[in-house]
């Protein structure tokens, strides 16, 4: 139980996706100019990661290790076809909102990358931890940064007016080079962060 | 002949494949520290965005269609895009080792750059015929080739400036990506 608690949460903080590891960035500058859209996007990653973690992880001793990766993006692409026929189904404004990101979840390099990394190493409850903890990670961030985007460049959130009516928006953040620059800033935001918990450490060693 | 124009210039200007539309900035972020292994990846992006597209256009066109097996596009396209990286790495190896060695390693870093994958979808969704799939694609690696190589140009002069601490490695080079997209940006308007 320890075990799962510590896999599903180093998604959350230790080795958040996007953040962390500059990967699936192309889904992470496209989608996040509305948060619903993020969210959207976010859950269909996190049923994807699922799926792919939780089958490679149960059928890690049958696949043979010279063909895996064809193995396991065939395994990604058929959930990702099952997202893709869902959302066009019950949530049609969504999709075609989200266009042509949902069939490139395929290309994510995050939902290959925790299978080479972890699912084809671990055993299945394991796996679904982390691929829940990695999707919700994902989700987050890009819910975190489509936020940003949305709050400062239209004033709105999830649609609805936040900032008070006389606010004109800052149009750039949500336009295709503002996606870059905001991403750009958090990634510095983060790196300020992260220098500044090691210099508490290293004080505290000192002490 | 005046349409396919349209097409290229709106393709790799206005909407520029990594500036506007963010597909396949793995690489755009990753490749471009400098200029030659920019140029390398330009290469090979080129060749294997015109091959893949004609190829999985004929695929979905005479396999899929005929079929009506088009939901499984997802699947079948990937399986032949990553297919055909391989069979081009070791038809080149074989027949041409000059290029190969020039592009050699940025292959394999090609089946997961998403404007390959994108590209494809993209001339099936947008139903174009096999011409505009072949111009489509030639633009499209055209318009990737020249954001790629621009962007390594102005990062290899960062060794030169002095950059803060924290803003080093990618924060800024995403930002001046950002400035370039805010560059072509002004484009848009061009075409359609």
């Amino acid at each position: 139980m320890a075990r799962f608690i510590q896999e599903f949460t180093k998604g959350l903080w230790k080795e958040v996706p996007p953040f962390r590891f500059v990967l699936g960035l192309c889904p992470t500058l496209a989608v996040t100019g509305h948060v619903s859209s993020a969210l959207g996007l976010g859950c269909g990653v996190i049923f994807v990661l699922l799926v792919s973690n939780s089958l490679i992880a149960t059928f890690r001793n049958f696949i043979p290790s010279k063909i895996r990766v064809p193995v396991f993006i065939v395994i990604i692409a058929s959930a990702v076809t099952i997202v893709e026929l869902t959302m066009e189904a019950y949530f049609y404004s969504l999709y075609r909102v989200l266009g042509i990101w949902i069939p490139l979840i395929v290309v994510n390099c995050l939902i290959l990358g925790r299978a080479e990394a972890f699912a084809r190493k671990n055993n299945i409850i394991l796996s679904i931890a982390d691929g829940l903890g990695m999707g919700l990670g994902y989700t987050l961030s890009l819910m975190f940064l489509a936020s940003f985007r949305e709050i400062i460049g239209a004033g709105t959130w999830f649609g609805i007016r936040v900032m008070p009516a006389s606010y004109i928006g800052f149009e750039l953040l949500q336009r295709p080079p503002g996606a870059f620059i905001c991403l750009g800033l958090i990634l510095a935001a983060m790196n300020f962060i992260s220098m500044r918990m090691e210099k508490k450490e290293t004080h505290a060693c000192a002490r | 002949m005046n349409n396919y124009i349209l097409m290229m210039v709106t393709a790799i200007f206005a909407n520029n494949i990594l500036l506007v539309r963010f597909l396949g900035n793995c690489p755009f972020v990753g490749v471009s520290t400098n200029l030659d292994s920019a140029i390398g990846m330009s290469g090979a992006a080129l060749f294997v965005n015109v091959l893949s597209s004609c190829i999985t256009w004929m695929v979905y066109t005479f396999i899929l269609v005929p079929l009506e097996l088009e939901y499984l596009k997802t699947v079948a396209f990937i399986l032949v895009i990553a297919a055909l990286v391989q069979l081009v790495e070791i038809i080149l190896q074989k027949v041409a080792p000059a290029l190969y060695r020039s592009l050699g390693i940025y292959l394999p870093l090609i089946t997961t750059n998403c404007m390959i994958f994108g590209v494809a979808v993209l001339n099936v969704q947008q139903k174009h015929t096999f011409m505009q799939t072949l111009v489509y694609s030639i633009a499209t690696a055209i318009g990737f080739d020249l954001a790629l190589i621009i962007l390594a140009g102005i990062r290899e002069r960062f060794s030169l400036g002095r950059i803060p601490t924290l803003f080093q490695g990618f924060p800024v080079a995403l930002i001046t990506a950002g400035l370039m997209g805010l560059c072509f940006y002004g484009f848009v308007g061009i075409g359609q």
